[in-house]
């Protein structure tokens, strides 16, 4: 990034301050408020959606069955798999978003404050359906949705509990939120850029981001669209999937993957951009093949379009369809690899420190990395008819998700954290955060690999007893890697509510670049209300 | 919050409402032309096995005696459809041309009239276009008296262009109790019945 003019340094504070009290948060238009929301929103899905996990693991512990019964089990999966998706990652990014791409681009908000303030108040209501669904299952009251996230038709139409109804509005409130959170982001991106902030010279967060808020706006309506024939499916007599009206299950499945697959890179494209913000900053150098990782990032998400049935091997498509989506899913890790040898250039010969979001970061490109040759294999058509459904899929999606986008979200809030609260985290805890999630997460998620590829189904409570030791590490290390987290719930809570930390300075990194450095630590509350002139 | 001078507010909401309206559009391509797509889809490549609804007329073609087909038959009532349903055969051995009559027996295990629907699906998918049937009791609904019973006819012919690599097709019926739908709509009961 370019030098850069700020005026305004001092005198920020003279603009009027925040609301008082709750009113500050209910009516907020500040991005600043709601990407703290969006964030402390989203930790909490989080724990929640990792204590159901908790309850997965302790299932499986142990073959047999110990806790819970199998439709309770399928639940649990149901809910977790919703919660971690639409309502832990995604909405960390898009607060992410909020706080930082103003910054970046040296934006006084986001271009449409009251839309954005929507769009977050939108998903308490959408996740507490889901959420008093499943409390209510286990106060035995009523089934809370039990068919997988991926809901296919006719376990969720025709078969599906009463609350799939309450599933339905939730998953169209939440794809409401996404549009609105991404419309706001492309609009900001294009009208709000400061002066010499020309396309090419936007922080790689924010490109990443533009190119994931075009992918919501194409597949969130889709999504929406998938869940609307399911309704009037099961309450309006049409046969969208129903094959006795003369509908086709399979229906659901290409639509419900053509929003799937690209829903995958909206989860994967922001990390990107926050370890290529990182990454250069702990290597002292700038970003190698800057140009190539923009357009790779493009590249991916055109590809996401056309791969939608690779997740549909086994449904019967005929053998030119197989090769099709097979070759086009491998042409991915063409633009990924190039990405990942990027991130590589770059610490090459770099003078390397090892800071606690440095650390996270490295462990995304390793582990992300698996995650990806994990995907290859799963892309070739006739090894994935042994593949499929099975805990290799498992170990798979959750290298990718974990590893991949939750571990740069915890590098983001490490490497940001101290920008947004003027105060360092205490650096051993965090360190022992991140080797302790480190460890953890290899424990619970490689053993995947090894039972999935000796034939372990997904999506059931109980396991044939040749399983039963790699399950026991598993769970011990799905225990290990929850208890981890609340570190870094204690470090949070001590830099934001306790207010301890050692004061920073505007610089906060040493090898920091960006206009967001330019700041003072924390953030004032209005920023850049004059743009900064870039160079 | 203060815009910047260059940039008014009407600028962001157009701006917005034309990205509003990518979102719209899409969610109409989803509900309303998916669908559609992926019947014409499968019409024409026989994707999901899906026969035409259509009784052919028996041309009178060439039979390849030199070529034999098996055919398999298939049938499965759904779970919510308390017919026996069976074909009286399991399979048989047709060359390509020839046309054949398969009888598949149906008895009501109820009290009460039901009236059922058979839905096809043929593997592999590229032999779906080459299974031609002049006549076929999935054209139409059929209704059973409670405890009654009957052979249902299919008529069918193996289209001799049939892909060459295709040496066995496998039909298979599932039937489905659409009493509730038509009970909707008493005059599709009278075409039923």
């Amino acid at each position: 990034m370019s030098e850069h003019a700020l005026d305004h340094h001092h005198d920020d504070h003279a603009h009027h301050g925040p609301a008082k009290g709750i009113k500050r948060w209910l009516f907020a238009t500040n991005h600043k408020d709601i990407g703290a929301m969006y964030l402390w929103f989203s930790f909490i899905m989080f724990l929640t959606g990792g204590a159901l996990a908790m309850l997965i693991r302790a299932e499986l512990m142990y073959p047999g069955l110990q806790l819970v019964d199998p439709n309770f089990f399928n639940q649990l999966t149901t809910t977790h798999g919703l919660i971690m998706v639409f309502g832990a990652v995604m909405p960390a990014f898009v607060g992410l978003a909020n706080y930082m791409i103003p910054l970046m681009l040296g934006a006084p908000d986001m271009a449409l404050p009251r839309l954005n303030n929507w769009s977050f108040w939108l998903l308490p209501a959408a996740f507490s359906m889901l959420i008093i669904a499943i409390i209510k299952s286990f106060l035995g009251i009523a089934d809370a949705p039990n068919f997988g996230w991926t809901f296919y038709a006719p376990l969720s139409t025709k078969f599906g509990p009463a609350s799939t109804d309450f599933f339905i509005f939730s998953v169209h409130m939440m794809g409401i939120s996404s549009i609105m959170g991404a419309v706001n982001v492309i609009v900001t991106i294009f009208n709000l850029r400061a002066p010499g902030m020309t396309l090419m010279k936007m922080p790689l967060f924010v490109w990443t981001w533009l190119i994931t808020a075009f992918l919501l706006i194409a597949v969130m309506p889709v999504l929406a669209g998938v869940v609307t024939m399911m309704l009037t499916d099961r309450h309006f007599g049409t046969s969208f999937f129903d094959a006795a009206g003369g509908g086709d299950p399979v229906l659901f499945q290409h639509v419900f993957w053509f929003f799937g697959h690209p829903e995958v890179y909206i989860m994967i494209l922001p990390a990107f951009g926050i370890v290529s913000a990182i990454i250069p900053t702990f290597a002292r150098k700038p970003l190698f093949g800057y140009a190539s990782m923009v357009y790779a990032t493009a590249s991916i998400a055109f590809l996401s379009f056309v791969v939608w049935a690779h997740h549909m091997f086994t449904v019967g498509l005929p053998l030119a369809g197989n090769l099709f989506y097979m070759y086009m899913t491998m042409l991915i890790a063409v633009p990924t690899g190039v990405k990942v040898f990027n991130w590589v250039a770059t610490m090459w010969r770099g003078a390397m420190t090892f800071e606690v979001p440095m650390l996270f970061s490295i462990a995304f490109v390793i582990l992300f990395t698996i995650g990806g040759f994990s995907g290859l294999m799963l892309a070739i058509t006739p090894v994935d008819q042994q593949y499929h459904d099975t805990y290799f899929v498992v170990a798979h999606f959750h290298y990718v998700l974990v590893s991949g986008a939750i571990f740069s979200i915890i590098a983001g809030v490490y490497y940001w954290l101290p920008k947004w609260t003027g105060r360092m985290y205490n650096e051993f805890w965090a360190k022992f955060h991140f080797w302790n999630s480190l460890l953890s997460v290899n424990l619970l998620f490689f053993p995947m690999h090894f039972v999935g590829l000796a034939g372990m189904p997904r999506r059931y409570s109980d396991y044939a007893l040749q399983f039963a030791d790699f399950n026991w590490w598993i769970s011990i290390g799905g225990f290990w890697f929850g208890v981890s987290q609340l570190i870094l719930l204690g470090i949070l809570i001590q830099v934001c509510f306790r207010k301890k930390g050692a004061p920073v300075s505007d610089q906060v990194w040493e090898g920091a670049e960006g206009l967001e450095w330019t700041l003072p630590s924390p953030a004032p509350y209005h920023t850049f209300s004059t743009p900064p002139i870039v160079k | 919050m203060t815009e910047q001078g260059s940039t008014p507010t009407q600028n962001h909401t157009r701006f917005a409402i034309k990205l509003g309206l990518i979102a719209v559009s899409m969610f109409v391509f989803a509900v309303g032309v998916m669908p559609p797509l992926y019947d014409v889809i499968c019409e024409i490549t026989g994707l999901n096995g899906k026969t035409s609804n259509e009784a052919v007329s028996a041309e009178t073609a060439v039979v390849q005696e030199d070529r034999v087909i098996t055919v398999q038959f298939l049938a499965k009532a759904d779970p919510g459809m308390p017919w026996d349903f069976k074909p009286n055969v399991r399979s048989i051995k047709i060359h390509p041309g020839e046309i054949k009559l398969v009888d598949y027996h149906v008895r009501n295990r109820e009290s009460v009239a039901i009236v059922g629907q058979a839905i096809p699906s043929v593997s592999p998918s590229n032999a779906t276009a080459y299974f031609k049937k002049t006549e076929c009791f999935c054209f139409t609904q059929q209704a059973l008296e409670g405890g009654a019973s009957m052979d249902m006819p299919l008529i069918f012919y193996v289209d001799p262009d049939l892909p060459k690599n295709v040496s066995t097709i496998t039909l298979s019926y599932t039937l489905f109790n659409i009493t509730d739908r038509v009970a909707q709509d008493p005059a599709a009961l009278a075409t039923a019945q």
